[in-house]
C-alpha cells in the first residue's frame, strides 16, 4: 500500500487511535496511520474523501482530532503525547487545512456533475445502463462525449448554477458563547465568512489588506467581533481600530444609494407630496427637531440601530442579486442614473406608466380575452350532455341572435315538410354505414392506432431503449464523418464494432423475443434499416480508403 | 358595460361590476340630483375611482348645464397621475362605444416642481426652489424691464405661452402630468401655465387638495372656477388635518430674524423708489383709497371663490388711513415685529385667545384691530408696487401678515400658545407662538358655500356622523358601503395577550414593560416564520418604535426574525425610507420576503399601498392615539368639546382608530387580493373602539378572535393562509360580489345590492 514513491508531508508519533498507540503520516494525497511496531497502515483516507475535520476545545484533557468523511463516518486520532500534544495536532491541524480544500474542489467536482447528470436525467440514466454497463462502450468514451455535448449545446447553463443567497441572519448565527471564564468564543465557518466577505466588501477588503502581513486570522476576526462595526448598537466614538473605516464606507455607501434615490416613482416619500406647506405654517412644524444636536445618547444608538438594519437587509438583498463577483454592477448603475434628475426624467416614464397601469388595473372586472359566450341557463344538466349534438359549432355571440336563431327554427318547423322523394335508397344506405363502420373502407386508419395496445408495455418500454441507445451509438458513428484526422479514422472502426456488437448482443435478443411472443417482427425494421444505412456507409467509406491507398 | 343608474346612463368602462360600485353610484347620483353635499365610504380596492368618474361623466353629458366642471381632489401625486389614467380609460371606452371622439378636456394640475420643463428651473430638486426660480423669470415686472434690457434671462416657455398660447384652448382629450409636459414640450409652451390657464375651461381638473383648501393657493388657482361644479375630495379621512394647516402660523425667534431683514430691505427699496419714481407710489395710495371694491364686485357676481383669510367685510371698506402710505406701513410692521419679540420673551407657557391678544397689543403698543386685518392685503400690493423679484425671500414677512390679518379676523376658532421652549429640553430657550387653528370648518366653508356638490369619500370614514360634524355641513347623503365578498379575504385579528397571559398594550403605563415587549417580538417572530412574503408592522409612535426596536435587537429577537426575513425600518428621512421601501418591494418580489417596521401617521401609513404580495399581513402594535400632552391639542378637544359637542375621548378615539384603519387597510387592495390584519392591543376588542373602525372591517371579527394569545393567532393565521392561497377564479365571484349587466338587471340581485349602503 504504501509506495515508496509517496512523499511524506509530516510525520507524528504517539497518536493514539481506538486506545492502540501509533504513528501518524500526512502525505501528499492522503492521511494514513499505522499502529507501532508494525509497517502497514490500518487507517488509511484520501484527502478527497475528507469532508471536514474537528479538534477537541482547548480546556479538554484529551487532545483529538477527528476527520468525518463524505461517509458519514469518522475517525477519531488522540494525541498522546505528553509534551507536545497540542503543538502535534495543531501541526496536523494546520497542514490538514492546507490540503483539504485543495482535495475538496478538485476531485468531488467532476464525479459530482457526472452523477447530477444522471440523476436528473432518467434517459441518460438508462443509456448509461445500456451502453456502459453492459460495456458496449467505456465510460470514458461515454462521458467525453457527453460532458462536451453538454458543455457546446447549452454553456450558459452548465456554468452558471444558481447562485444561492445569503441568509440574513448569518450574524445572528454566531452568536456568542460564554466559555465560563468572561470570556466569549464565537463560532465561525467557511460559509459564515463568505456571508461577511459577500455582504460587507469593506471587511473583505480589509481582510485582504492585513492577512496576513499585520493580523493573523484569528486576531482579524477578534478585531471584528469586538468593534462597533460588529456591535451595530455602539456608536462610532472615533476608536482607531481597522473597521471604523468600513463603518465610514457603509455609510457613504448607505449616502450614495440614498442620493441615487428610487425608480419607482409609486414609493419615492419625497414627490408624494404635491404642495408642502410653506415654512411656518402648520400645526406641528417644530416636532421633528431630533436634527443631531438635542439627541440623546441612547436616541442616537437607537437611530444608529436602525441605519445598520436598513443598511444591512440592503446589503444582503444587493449580495444575492450580485452576479458572480462583479459588485461594480452596482456602481455602473449609480453612475448611469446619477441622481441627475433631467436623467432619470427620460428614462422614468416606462417604469412609471408601467406602474400606472398596474395600479389602475381591476383584472377581475374584466373579461378574460376570449370569445364572448352567451351563458346557459340549464334546468337539467344531465339532458345537455347526452342529448343531440349539433353538427357544426356555430358561435352565437349575443343574445338576440340566439332568440333570433330560435325564432326561425320554430318557422321553420312549423312549416316543415319531408321530401320523401328524395332520401337514399335503404341498400346505399347500409352500405354508406358499413363503410364508415370500424374496419370498413374509410375507417382504415383507425386500425393503426391499435398497434400501442396490441404490445404490451413493457415491450415498447424496450424498444424506446433501443431506439434511444441505438441512436446514441449511431450519433458518435455518424459524427466521424467526415473521417480526416486519424484519430476519427481510429474512432469509426471502433464505432462499427460497437454497432456490430450492440447489434448481436441487445437487438438479437429482442428480436428474438418478440418472436416468441408472435409480434409482427417488423417492430425493429426501421432499426435494422439504420444499422444496415450505417453499415453500407462505413463500407463505402472504406472500400474509397482501400482504393485511395492502392 | 352600459347601466341605467335611475335613468341616467352610465358608461362603465368594464365589463362586470361590483354590487357595491353600483349603489355606490345611486347614492352619488341622488346626492348630485338634490345639489347637495355628501359623504361616502367605501372601501378601497373596490373601484371608487372609476364608479365616481363614471358617473359624474355620465351626468356632465346628460347635463351640461346643470354641471360644469368636475373638481376631483386627491392627496398625492401618483393618486392624481392614477385618477386620470382611470379617466383615460373611461374616455376610450366612451369613444369607442359612441363612435364620437371625445370632446371633454380633462386635466391634472400640480406644482411647478411636477411640470417644469425648463431645462436648468426643472433640474432644481425642491418645489421651493423650483418656484422662487420660476417666479424669478417670468415676474410681470421683470418682463417689463426685460423690453429695456433684453439681455436679463427669460423663459422661453413662459413668453410663448404668453404670446400666443391663450388664444387657442388646449385641444379635448386627458392630459396627464407627463402628457402636460409632452404637449408643452412640443409647442415650446410653458405647461404649468397652459394647466393653470386651461383649468378654467376643463370639464374635469384633478389635482391636490391644497389648491382648494389651502387659501393662499386657492386665492391664485381656483379662485374663478365655475361656480357649478362638482367637487370630489377623495381620500378624505384626513381633511381635517389638512384644513388646520393651512390655516396654522408658528412663529419663531428666527421668523421675526428674517422677518426683520425682510422690512429693513422693504424700506431701502422704497427710500429708493423715492428718489426715483414717486409717481408708482402715488398710483399706488390711489389705488388704496379705492379699495378692493374691484375683488368685492367680482365675489358679489359669484366669480371668485370666497377666501377665508379675506372676509368679506374687508372688501367693502378701503385700506385704513394709518398704513395707505408705504413708510407708513413699513414702521407699522416694524411696531407689530417689536410687539411679538416682546411675547416671544415669556417664561412660561402663556395661551389665550384672539381677542386677548389684540386686546394686549393695543394696550401695548397701540396697534389697532383694523390696520391688522388689512396686513396681508397691504403688503401684496406693496410688493406688487415695489417689483420685488424673488417672493421666497419675503416668506417670513408674508407669513406674519397673515398671522396679523388671521389674528384679528376671527374671534373664535383659533388659539394663541406661546411656549418658551420645548417639553422634553426645558434647558433650551426655543421660544414658539403658535397661532392655531382649530375649526376645520373656517377653511372648508368656502367651498361648501360656493359649489353646489362636494363629495367626501374614503376607505376609511368611519364613524360617518363625526365629519359633518366637524367640518360644519349638511349632507344630503352619508353612506358606507362594505365589500362584498365571494371568500372573507380580510382576516382582522385581535390579539390581547401573549402565551404567558400578560396583557397586551402600548398603553402608556405598560410602554416600558419588558414583557409586553417581548410579546409583541414574540408575535412579529412567530408571523414572519408563517406569513409568505411581505408583512408590515406598524407602531403608534416614532420614539416607540426605536425603543422597541433597540430592546428587540438587544433580546435578539431581530436576529431571529432575520432567519425568515429581512428586515426594513422607517426612518424620519424620506429620501433613506424611500430607499428602504424599494429595497423591502425588491425583496418580496424576488421570494425572500420581508418586514417594514413602519408608523402610524407617518409617510408610509397615508401614501403607500401594499398590494398583494407586498403586504400579506399588516401588524398593528398598539391603538396609533396622538400624542396627548400637546397644548394645542388639548386646546382643540376643548374647542371640540364646546363647540360641537363632541367629547374629548371620542374625538381621540376616533383620530386613532381612523389611523389604524389606514394602517391596516393598505394591505388589502381589491377583491383578489387578501391579508391579514391584526391588531396587537386589547384595548380594539372594547365595543368603542372596535365600533368605530370601518363596517367592511368590522363585519369580519368575530367574537372568538375578540382576544387571542399569539398561539391563537398564528393558529387562525396558518388556516386564513391556506385557504387563501387556494386559486381564486373569476367563476367563482360571478353572482356574489361580481356581477355581469344581466345580473344587475334582475329584480333579486337590487334587492340585494339595496342593503349594501348602509345608511345612517
Amino acid at each position: 500500500m504504501a509506495s515508496l514513491s509517496e512523499e511524506v508531508l509530516l510525520v507524528l508519533k504517539k497518536v493514539r487511535q481506538r486506545k492502540q498507540d501509533g504513528t501518524l503520516y500526512l502525505m501528499a494525497e492522503r492521511i494514513a496511520w499505522g499502529p507501532e511496531g508494525k509497517d502497514r497502515f490500518t487507517v488509511s483516507h484520501l484527502y478527497a474523501d475528507i469532508r471536514c475535520q474537528k479538534i477537541s476545545p482547548d480546556g479538554k484533557a484529551k487532545v483529538q482530532l477527528q476527520l468525518v468523511l463524505h461517509t458519514g463516518e469518522s475517525t477519531t486520532f488522540h494525541f498522546s503525547n505528553e509534551s507536545s500534544a497540542i503543538k502535534d495536532r495543531d501541526a496536523a491541524k494546520e497542514l490538514l487545512q492546507q490540503l483539504l480544500p485543495k482535495f475538496k474542489k478538485k476531485a468531488n467536482k467532476e464525479l459530482e456533475e457526472k452523477n447530477r447528470m444522471l440523476q436528473e436525467d432518467p434517459v441518460l440514466f438508462q443509456l448509461y445502463k445500456d451502453l456502459v454497463v453492459s460495456q458496449v462502450i467505456s465510460a470514458e468514451e461515454f462521458w467525453a462525449n457527453k460532458l462536451g455535448g453538454v458543455n457546446n449545446t447549452d454553456p450558459a447553463l452548465f456554468n452558471n448554477k444558481q447562485e444561492v443567497g445569503i441568509s440574513g441572519a448569518f450574524l445572528a448565527d454566531i452568536r456568542p458563547q460564554t466559555d465560563g471564564c468572561n470570556g466569549l468564543r464565537y463560532n465561525l465557518t467557511a460559509d459564515i465568512i463568505e456571508s461577511v466577505f459577500r455582504t460587507y466588501p469593506a471587511v473583505k477588503e480589509k481582510y485582504s489588506e492585513n492577512v496576513p502581513h499585520n493580523l493573523t486570522e484569528k486576531e482579524f476576526w477578534t478585531c471584528f467581533f469586538q468593534s462597533h462595526y460588529f456591535h451595530r448598537d455602539r456608536i462610532n466614538t472615533g476608536t482607531q481600530d481597522i473597521f471604523s473605516e468600513c463603518a465610514k464606507q457603509d455609510e457613504k455607501g448607505l449616502k450614495s444609494m440614498v442620493i441615487q434615490g428610487v425608480k419607482n416613482p409609486f414609493v419615492d416619500l419625497l414627490t408624494l407630496d404635491d404642495k408642502t406647506l410653506d415654512e411656518g405654517y402648520g400645526v406641528s412644524t417644530t416636532l421633528p427637531s431630533t436634527s443631531n444636536a438635542n439627541r440623546t445618547v441612547k436616541e442616537s444608538s437607537n437611530y444608529a440601530i436602525i441605519k445598520r438594519f436598513n443598511h444591512h437587509s440592503a446589503m444582503v438583498l444587493a449580495a444575492g442579486s450580485r452576479k458572480g463577483e462583479t459588485p461594480t454592477d452596482q456602481a455602473s448603475e449609480t453612475s448611469s442614473t446619477d441622481g441627475n434628475s433631467r436623467d432619470s426624467d427620460f428614462f422614468q416614464p416606462p417604469v412609471k406608466k408601467v406602474k400606472l397601469q398596474e395600479a389602475i388595473e381591476y383584472d377581475d372586472l374584466q373579461r378574460v380575452n376570449r370569445p364572448k359566450t352567451v351563458p346557459l341557463n340549464l334546468k337539467k344538466s344531465d339532458r345537455y350532455a347526452h342529448g343531440p349534438v349539433p353538427l357544426q359549432s356555430q358561435q352565437y355571440t349575443t343574445s338576440q341572435e340566439i332568440i333570433n336563431s330560435v325564432n326561425y327554427i320554430r318557422h321553420e318547423m312549423a312549416n316543415y315538410k319531408p321530401n320523401l322523394t328524395q332520401v337514399l335508397s335503404s341498400t346505399v344506405a347500409s352500405s354508406a354505414i358499413a363503410a364508415l363502420s370500424p374496419g370498413g373502407v374509410l375507417m382504415q386508419t383507425g386500425a393503426q392506432q391499435a398497434i400501442n395496445q396490441m404490445i404490451p408495455t413493457e415491450v415498447q418500454g424496450e424498444l424506446k431503449h433501443l431506439y434511444v441507445a441505438a441512436g446514441e451509438l449511431l450519433r458518435h458513428f455518424w459524427s466521424c464523418f467526415p473521417v480526416n484526422t486519424p484519430f476519427l479514422e481510429e474512432k469509426v472502426m471502433k464505432m462499427k464494432s460497437n454497432l456490430e456488437r450492440f447489434q448481436m448482443t441487445k437487438l438479437r435478443p429482442f428480436q428474438e423475443k418478440i418472436q416468441r411472443q408472435y409480434l409482427s417482427t417488423n417492430l425493429t425494421g426501421h432499426l435494422e434499416e439504420m444499422f444496415q444505412t450505417a453499415y453500407n456507409k462505413f463500407h463505402a467509406w472504406q472500400t474509397r480508403r482501400m482504393m485511395r491507398k492502392t | 358595460m352600459k347601466i341605467n343608474i335611475e335613468g341616467l346612463l352610465v358608461y362603465f368602462p368594464y365589463d362586470y361590476i361590483y354590487p357595491e360600485q353600483y349603489s355606490y353610484m345611486l347614492e352619488l347620483k341622488r346626492t348630485l340630483d338634490a345639489k347637495g353635499h355628501g359623504v361616502l365610504e367605501m372601501p378601497s380596492g373596490t373601484g371608487k375611482t372609476i364608479s365616481l368618474l363614471s358617473l359624474i361623466v355620465a351626468y356632465q353629458k346628460a347635463f351640461p348645464l346643470e354641471v360644469t366642471k368636475l373638481i376631483y381632489c386627491s392627496r398625492t401625486v401618483p393618486e392624481i397621475e392614477k385618477v386620470v389614467e382611470e379617466l383615460r380609460k373611461l374616455m376610450e371606452f366612451y369613444s369607442k362605444e359612441t363612435g364620437e371622439s371625445n370632446n371633454f378636456l380633462a386635466l391634472a394640475l400640480s406644482s411647478r416642481k411636477n411640470l417644469c420643463i425648463h431645462p436648468e428651473v426643472s433640474a432644481l430638486r425642491f418645489g421651493k426652489e423650483v418656484d422662487g426660480k420660476c417666479h424669478s423669470l417670468t415676474a410681470s415686472y421683470i418682463r417689463a424691464q426685460r423690453h429695456s434690457n433684453a439681455d436679463l434671462p427669460a423663459c422661453s416657455f413662459y413668453e410663448e405661452f404668453d404670446a400666443v398660447g391663450r388664444q387657442v384652448p388646449l385641444p379635448a382629450g386627458v392630459y396627464n402630468l407627463d402628457d402636460l409636459k409632452d404637449f408643452g414640450r412640443r409647442k415650446g409652451w410653458c405647461p404649468y401655465y397652459l394647466a393653470r390657464y386651461s383649468i378654467l375651461h376643463a370639464n374635469i381638473v384633478v389635482y391636490s387638495y391644497h389648491y382648494l383648501l389651502d387659501p393662499k393657493i386657492a386665492d391664485l388657482v381656483s379662485k374663478e372656477l365655475s361656480k357649478k361644479s362638482i367637487v370630489v375630495f377623495d381620500e378624505a379621512h384626513n381633511i381635517d388635518n389638512v384644513c388646520i394647516d393651512s390655516m396654522s402660523v408658528n412663529i419663531t425667534r428666527r421668523t421675526l430674524d428674517n422677518c426683520h431683514k425682510n422690512v429693513d430691505t422693504l424700506q431701502n427699496t422704497i427710500q429708493k423708489i423715492k428718489e426715483t419714481d414717486t409717481a408708482k407710489l402715488k398710483e399706488e395710495y390711489r389705488r388704496l383709497v379705492e379699495g378692493l371694491k374691484e375683488a368685492n364686485v367680482a365675489r358679489e357676481t359669484d366669480v371668485y371663490l370666497a377666501n377665508p383669510v379675506l372676509p368679506d367685510e374687508i372688501l367693502r371698506e378701503a385700506v385704513p388711513g394709518t398704513i395707505r402710505t408705504a413708510e407708513h406701513f413699513v414702521g407699522f410692521l416694524r411696531r407689530f415685529l417689536e410687539y411679538l419679540k416682546s411675547r416671544l420673551r415669556v417664561q412660561h407657557v402663556v395661551q389665550e385667545s384672539a381677542p386677548q391678544f389684540l386686546k394686549d397689543i393695543f394696550d401695548k403698543v397701540c396697534i389697532d384691530r383694523k390696520p391688522l386685518r388689512f396686513c396681508a392685503e397691504r403688503l401684496q400690493s406693496l410688493l406688487r408696487t415695489l417689483e420685488i423679484a424673488d417672493i421666497a425671500d419675503f416668506s417670513a414677512v408674508t407669513l406674519i401678515s397673515n398671522f396679523a390679518t388671521l389674528v384679528s379676523t376671527y374671534s373664535q376658532g383659533f388659539t394663541i400658545i406661546i411656549e418658551p421652549f420645548e417639553d422634553r429640553t426645558p434647558t433650551i430657550a426655543n421660544p414658539v407662538l403658535h397661532f392655531s387653528c382649530m375649526d376645520p370648518s373656517i377653511a372648508i366653508k368656502p367651498v361648501f358655500q360656493r359649489f353646489q356638490s362636494v363629495i367626501i369619500t374614503s376607505g376609511t370614514l368611519s364613524p360617518l356622523d363625526i365629519y359633518p360634524r366637524i367640518l360644519d355641513f349638511r349632507p344630503v347623503t352619508v353612506a358606507s358601503f362594505t365589500m362584498t365578498l365571494a371568500r372573507t379575504c380580510l382576516c382582522p385579528l385581535i390579539v390581547g395577550r401573549g402565551n404567558d397571559q400578560v396583557a397586551l398594550s402600548s398603553k402608556f403605563e405598560t410602554r416600558e414593560d419588558f414583557a409586553v415587549i417581548r410579546n409583541y417580538g414574540n408575535l412579529l417572530l412567530e408571523m414572519s416564520a408563517i406569513v409568505p412574503d411581505g408583512i408590515v408592522a406598524f407602531f403608534t409612535s416614532y420614539v416607540y418604535m426605536e425603543n422597541i426596536v433597540a430592546a428587540w435587537y438587544e433580546q435578539g429577537i431581530l436576529e431571529n426574525i432575520q432567519r425568515n426575513k429581512l428586515i426594513f425600518i422607517e426612518t424620519q428621512d424620506a429620501a433613506e425610507t424611500s430607499m428602504a421601501l424599494e429595497k423591502y418591494q425588491e425583496a418580496c418580489e424576488n421570494g425572500r420576503g420581508a418586514i417594514l417596521l413602519s408608523v402610524a401617521r407617518g409617510k408610509v401609513s397615508e401614501g403607500i399601498d401594499f398590494v398583494h404580495h407586498f403586504g400579506r399581513a399588516v401588524i398593528m402594535f398598539g391603538v396609533p392615539y396622538v400624542y396627548t400632552q400637546s397644548r394645542i391639542l388639548k386646546a382643540r378637544l376643548e374647542y371640540l368639546r364646546d363647540q360641537f359637542q363632541i367629547r374629548e375621548n371620542d374625538f381621540l378615539t376616533f383620530d386613532a382608530m381612523r389611523h389604524a384603519a389606514q394602517c391596516v387597510g393598505r394591505a388589502i387592495r381589491g377583491k383578489t387580493d387578501y391579508g391579514l390584519m391584526i391588531f396587537a392591543d386589547k384595548r380594539y376588542a372594547r365595543a368603542d373602539k372596535r365600533g368605530k373602525l370601518p363596517r367592511w372591517i368590522q363585519e369580519h371579527i368575530s367574537d372568538g378572535s375578540l382576544n387571542l394569545t399569539v398561539d391563537e393567532t398564528v393558529h387562525l393565521s396558518k388556516h386564513f393562509l391556506r385557504q387563501m392561497a387556494q386559486p381564486f377564479r373569476q367563476e367563482d365571484q360571478l353572482g356574489l360580489s361580481l356581477l355581469t349587466l344581466e345580473q344587475l338587471q334582475s329584480e333579486e340581485m337590487l334587492q340585494k345590492i339595496a342593503q349594501i349602503a348602509h345608511q345612517t
